[in-house]
């Protein structure tokens, strides 16, 4: 087995090599098939189930009994492949389908996502990936409790932990169901147990072992499928196959457009409210989101344990670096995407007599995803006219048209006149992007109920076997649990995932920081920096959303708070913050707290002061790891 | 093998270095992430190849200066690391 490890290693650019020219193959061998007239309900099958198929094979065959493997891969995935499979774990649904979308409707506004989930990878690598790696534990919440005094510290980094990463597993999971209902034909509630039996093949049995080297099949295949698309959307429109550069081109022409719509609110205008004025609270808003995303980054243990499966604190930083260049490619792409999008859309679909508009209009449409509301009886045939009143005159006007955020990425194949095979590429890319992410999660969340809470705090003596039982056993129910939670509320993606981010920036971000480039923090600064920052996020971010008037005349000495009626509630916006950038107000509370107590509490102890030194050098052993207990 | 350990003096002159490296990378994320934003309606005003520069520095720029500093401070820290000789391989 050791030998068969040593030669998968040493051979990783030739197996993934193999294995992407398969899947290449594969696809190839779909659109054959799909040019034999097979009906694309069977091609999209064939995606689905294949495509998990494999992910469940690397499972088994990298499945271990070994604490190390099961924990951090062996500490053996070089920067490269962690970049790979980092990548992967980061980018969900959210980022695949849902952001473009965003853009689309967004314009300026919507870039906070794209910079917000790219930046705080910069804050990764110089504050927290090399010196975590250091120290050479298996989770975050080791890290809280050998630096801040064992046990509670420990705790409440695992409550923290849980909370964010459950919040966004859950947005996952409604992400598999979507695209697992719509591309097998299923209910909703049981395409999230069917997306959830993938994701649980590909992590029970070789924990991160298993879930990094399917992060990296996975990651090959969603940048595939998300680049294809629009690679060749800029080909038809602008003749070169570059969209990245080519779609300032699309930015251009839609001003035109703009101003024959007579629309007040360009595309690329910043900080504009409908009319087209200056607006200082969206200005706020797009930083305090910003803020947010990319403090939660360099905070969320899915994403900070990935760091811990490198060989060397050098890989740790380089692999940094090569994680931000995978996601990049991702998210450099995404304006153009929504830019191309909105051109095809103002260009050939606006303006033109219903009966000329493009066959995708229609096919999308009976799926509820886009909508022509002109005729009178149009929400007959299109479920997102309802509502609407289109003035019957056989031409489509603007505010005629109706469009659902996830059908940019999902529609752009058959909007740029590629092959139903694309499409199916595209659905693979998207449950790749979910499946991913939600592994991570899960794992994450599973090792710091069995780690961190069975065996370091309730069963110290528990065999190696006994761990990983308890730990693939609770994967299993968490997951379960999450599905189910997935299935009967359903929610907006991009929304839930937002919350995580600020639950974890204002629970994890200072204690973590803090704990590297501040000695003099004690115990009891560590303790109460997550308090204080976690519990007020979690007060104003309950508050805020589920007793929004309570808060509006509770609060009202701190300003100015309006109500907004959104998903169904009235939602307190704090100084016309809204309450998805929540973290905002937790963040800088957990420093205030940290400084303050660790100023009028005494020093941490010189061990202690040892310990730190030790992790912040690469070389040598790490000090005292359990000089506080 | 023998374990190195550096003396303290040795130790806070590493860190100095370091600590220097990250706060002027930090300055440059800072810069990158708001600073220049606050100008996107000016800088809107500017056009290159069709982008509005404001709207291109949200897209790309920035996020390409975020891939380089990370590429950047991989680099400077080898170099304070195998100065001090303890670079971990």
């Amino acid at each position: 087995m050791a030998a068969m490890q040593g030669g998968f290693l040493a051979n990783l650019g030739k197996v993934y090599g193999v294995y992407t020219g398969t899947f290449v193959g594969f696809t190839i061998f779909i659109g054959i098939l799909e040019a034999f007239g097979v009906p694309n309900r069977i091609l999209g099958y064939l995606f689905i189930f294949l495509t998990i198929g494999v992910y469940a094979l690397i499972g088994y065959l990298a499945r271990t009994s070994e604490v190390n493997e099961y924990y951090v891969a062996g500490r053996s995935v070089p920067a490269f492949y962690n970049g790979m499979a980092t990548g992967a774990d980061w980018m969900s649904a959210a980022s695949f389908i849902g952001m473009a979308g965003s853009l689309y409707f967004g314009g300026y506004g919507g870039l906070a996502f794209v910079l917000g989930w790219t930046g705080g990878y910069v804050l990764v690598s110089i504050l927290m990936a090399p010196y975590l790696r250091k120290f050479g534990q298996f989770t975050v919440p080791d890290f809280f409790s050998a630096r801040y005094g064992g046990n509670l510290a420990r705790g409440l980094a695992v409550i923290v932990l849980i909370t964010a990463s459950f919040t966004y597993v859950v947005a996952q999971i409604v992400g598999v169901g979507i695209i697992t209902a719509r591309f097998l034909n299923i209910g909703f509630e049981i395409a999230c147990f069917v997306g959830l039996l993938g994701i649980l093949m590909c992590s029970m049995l070789g924990g991160m072992k298993a879930v990094t080297w399917t992060q990296v099949a996975q990651y090959i295949i969603l940048i595939i499928a998300y680049l294809i698309p629009v690679v060749v959307l800029s080909a038809k429109v602008t003749g070169i196959p570059i969209p990245q550069i080519m779609y300032g081109q699309a930015l251009e022409k839609i001003e035109v457009f703009e101003k024959t719509f007579g629309i007040t609110q360009p595309y690329t205008a910043a900080f504009v409210d409908a009319k087209g004025n200056f607006s200082a609270v969206a200005m706020w808003n797009y930083f305090a989101l910003i803020l947010c995303l990319m403090v939660g980054t360099a905070s969320l243990p899915h994403i900070l344990m990935r760091y811990f499966t490198t060989p060397s604190v050098k890989q740790a930083r380089d692999s940094v670096a090569w994680s931000l260049f995978f996601i990049f490619l991702l998210y450099f792409t995404a304006p153009a995407y929504a830019a191309f999008a909105k051109l095809e859309v103002y260009q050939n679909v606006i303006g033109q007599p219903i009966a000329q508009l493009p066959a995708w209009v229609a096919s999308w449409g009976s799926i509820g995803l886009v909508g022509a509301c002109d005729a009178a009886n149009a929400a007959e045939i299109y479920k997102l006219c309802a509502g609407v009143k289109g003035n019957a005159d056989g031409i489509l006007q603007l505010n005629e048209f109706r469009l659902h955020t996830d059908a940019v990425v999902l529609a752009t194949p058959e909007i740029a006149g590629l092959p139903y095979v694309i499409s199916g590429l595209v659905a693979a890319g998207g449950l790749a992007a979910a499946l991913s992410t939600a592994d991570g999660l899960l794992l994450a969340i599973a090792n710091a109920l069995s780690h961190d809470i069975y065996y370091k705090m309730i069963d110290p003596n528990a065999d190696t076997k006994r761990r990983l039982i308890i730990s693939r056993a609770l994967l299993a129910l968490v997951a379960v649990v999450a599905a189910y939670v997935a299935g009967t509320l359903g929610a907006d993606i991009l929304f839930l995932v937002s919350w995580a981010f600020s639950m974890a920036a204002a629970g994890l971000f200072a204690g973590l920081v803090l704990g590297i480039w501040w000695k003099r923090a004690g115990n009891a600064a560590g303790v109460a920096g997550i308090v204080a920052g976690f519990g007020l996020c979690m007060f104003f971010l309950i508050g805020t959303e589920f007793y929004g008037p309570w808060i509006k005349a509770t609060f009202a000495w701190m300003g100015d708070i309006n109500i907004v009626k959104i998903r169904g509630r009235d939602v307190a916006y704090i100084w016309g913050i809204n309450n998805i950038s929540v973290g905002i107000f937790g963040i800088p509370t957990a420093f205030l707290a940290m400084l303050i107590v660790g100023y009028i509490t005494k020093p941490a102890s010189p061990e202690m002061q040892d310990f730190i030194d030790s992790i912040r050098i690469p070389s040598g052993s790490v000090r005292n790891a359990e000089a506080a207990h | 093998m023998a374990e190195k350990r550096l003396t303290g003096e040795q130790q806070a002159a590493y860190w100095h270095k370091t600590r220097n490296l990250m706060w002027v990378i930090l300055a440059a994320w800072f810069f990158f992430s708001f600073v220049i934003h606050v100008f996107a309606p000016q800088l809107n005003t500017i056009r290159i190849l069709g982008f509005p520069l404001g709207y291109y520095m949200a897209a790309q720029g920035s996020l390409i200066a975020f891939v380089l500093m990370c590429v950047w401070n991989a680099k400077s820290q080898d170099k304070i690391d195998n100065e001090f000789g303890v670079q971990d391989e």
